[in-house]
């Protein structure tokens, strides 16, 4: 595998159900492809949880998926609102969701510390206004 | 614990994956916080939730857990069932409410971490 396998995706901001697709659909790709099953957990989760956090604050963006021998990145981007608080967003149990993202069962401030905790690197590029882009890094050992 | 112990001790309606019910589950997580159940669930585990939408589903698979109960008699749409079909994870529907189901479940030998010899 010398050229990154790239896999591209749009994400839905309009439909909360359909929320995930994109993280299910790059999970069954990466099983086809043999990849270790932990590392194809923590990517599907931590783009899981972009992926939600894209629909509920920036109505959509785009996800892309890119695979090598050593490492697989993904990398979320939206033209949201930006984030204000970039440290404040990364504490565990913060949130700015709606009482009716709660009764969905998600905005329990959870999405970004998760995005952390299942990555190896993560990058936050926020403007507000403009919109963010968040870059994570998995290695395959 | 087999699923089909699960099923029996909570007294539940298999709403699919009926052919699974062989399979083994190592541990359980009861939440209506799918953030919560994405941040410390362990694989093989079974999901109780009284939450019914699609993301239960998605959450579940994506955390290569097995089977998902509803509890307080929720009754999810077909969307989901099929959902939770494609995905080959077991449904299930009982009664209880999640604070029991969950403490009948432990009471059996289904506790938080993995099991290391089965039930």
């Amino acid at each position: 595998m010398s050229e990154p396998l790239v896999f591209h995706y749009e994400v839905d901001g309009s439909d909360f159900t359909s929320a995930g697709t994109a993280s299910v659909a790059v999970k069954k790709s990466l099983r086809q492809l043999g990849l270790p099953s932990e590392v194809i957990r923590k990517l599907s989760i931590a783009m899981y949880e972009g992926e939600i956090n894209m629909v509920i604050h920036a109505n959509g963006g785009t996800a892309d998926v890119l695979v090598t021998e050593d490492y697989v990145d993904i990398i979320l981007k939206d033209s949201g609102p930006g984030i204000p608080d970039v440290e404040k967003a990364m504490q565990e149990g913060y949130s700015t969701a709606t009482a009716e993202i709660h009764s969905l069962g998600f905005g329990a401030g959870m999405g970004l510390p998760n995005m952390k905790r299942y990555s190896d690197e993560m990058s936050i590029e926020t403007e507000l206004g403009v919109g963010t882009t968040i870059k994570m890094r998995i290695h395959m050992n | 614990m087999k699923i089909s112990t699960v099923k029996d001790i909570l007294n539940a309606k298999v709403l699919c994956g009926e052919e699974e019910l062989g399979r083994h589950v190592y541990s359980a997580c009861g939440c209506d916080m799918m953030s919560d159940v994405l941040a410390y669930v362990k694989d093989q585990a079974v999901l109780l939730t009284g939450l019914v939408n699609p993301q239960v589903v998605r959450t579940a698979e994506m955390m290569d857990m097995v089977c998902i109960v509803f509890v307080r008699s929720k009754q999810p749409t077909e969307a989901i069932l099929t959902l939770a079909r494609n995905a080959g994870i077991v449904v299930m529907a009982t009664d209880m409410r999640l604070y029991e189901a969950c403490g009948r479940l432990y009471i059996n030998g289904l506790q938080k971490d993995e099991v290391k010899q089965d039930v």
